[in-house]
């Protein structure tokens, strides 16, 4: 049983019931990428034919690593956010719509913690 | 019931063309493309983790014509949905609505994504030497 009233639990959620956290959270990891994927993007250049040692010894050191961490976080949290507008958008099937949704936040998960798997892997020696 | 079968927004085959309207929906391919793209960087980091044949198999793909024009385009994707992500980010914060500015922070967009992606390239070219 809540003590809350009514008022107080509808205030802010809007139509789409969930508030403003969708909309805030995707802000928020657009702001964080664009530093960390200018960092990526520079720091990948330096690895272009080094081969192997080079990219393990990048990604290994702390710096790097942790960047590196926050930006899958961020790349895919921001990534199931907009695939789940997109849909929203142009699947209006309500069951394909949900399948899709869960498809593709089931695929942002694997993916992200394959990559951070990898991370840790390369960062903390096998 | 014909309720599902009802055109809902956005209507895009309803709107007349326009320059700013191309826009927001590059920044919609991009952003799909992108997330496709993640695939590419997680196999990167995977082949990595794995050990030196696995990801002298990535090097490889990368260097044929082929991995080379995706990473040009994932290039491109990358820098046009960041300046106009950035444009986005402005217009959340109120400002930026008037149409020329719309307009000319447009041009600015498609201008600095291509001016990203040539620099990167350059400077790729440059450290393999051609």
């Amino acid at each position: 049983m809540s003590f809350r009233t009514p008022l107080a639990r509808a205030r802010g959620l809007g139509s789409a019931g969930e508030g403003t956290g969708h909309w805030w959270a995707q802000r928020l990891t657009a702001i964080a990428l664009v530093p960390l994927c200018l960092w990526f993007v520079a720091g990948i250049l330096g690895l272009i034919g080094a081969g192997h040692g080079a990219a393990v010894a990048w990604i290994a050191s702390p710096f790097n690593a942790i960047l590196l961490a926050l930006l899958i976080f961020a790349v895919f949290h921001h990534g199931q956010l907009g695939l789940q507008v997109v849909i929203e958008d142009y699947v209006h099937t309500e069951w394909r719509k949900i399948a899709l949704i869960v498809c593709v936040k089931f695929a942002a998960l694997i993916l992200g913690l394959a990559a951070l798997f990898a991370i840790g892997r390369i960062a903390f020696g096998n | 019931m014909t309720t599902r079968d009802r055109p809902l927004s956005p209507h895009l085959q309803i709107y007349r063309w326009q320059w700013t309207m191309a826009l927001s929906i590059t920044h919609r391919i991009t952003g799909v493309a992108l997330a496709a793209g993640t695939l590419l960087l997680v196999w990167w980091l995977l082949a990595a983790a794995m050990g030196p044949e696995a990801y002298a198999q990535v090097e490889a793909a990368m260097a044929h014509w082929l991995g080379r024009l995706v990473l040009f385009g994932w290039s491109w994707a990358l820098f046009y949905h960041l300046s106009n992500g950035i444009r986005h980010l402005f217009w959340d914060a109120g400002r930026g609505y008037e149409l020329r500015t719309g307009h000319a922070t447009a041009w600015l967009v498609v201008l600095a994504s291509l001016a990203l992606t040539a620099l990167t390239w350059a400077i790729g070219y440059g450290i393999i030497g051609g």
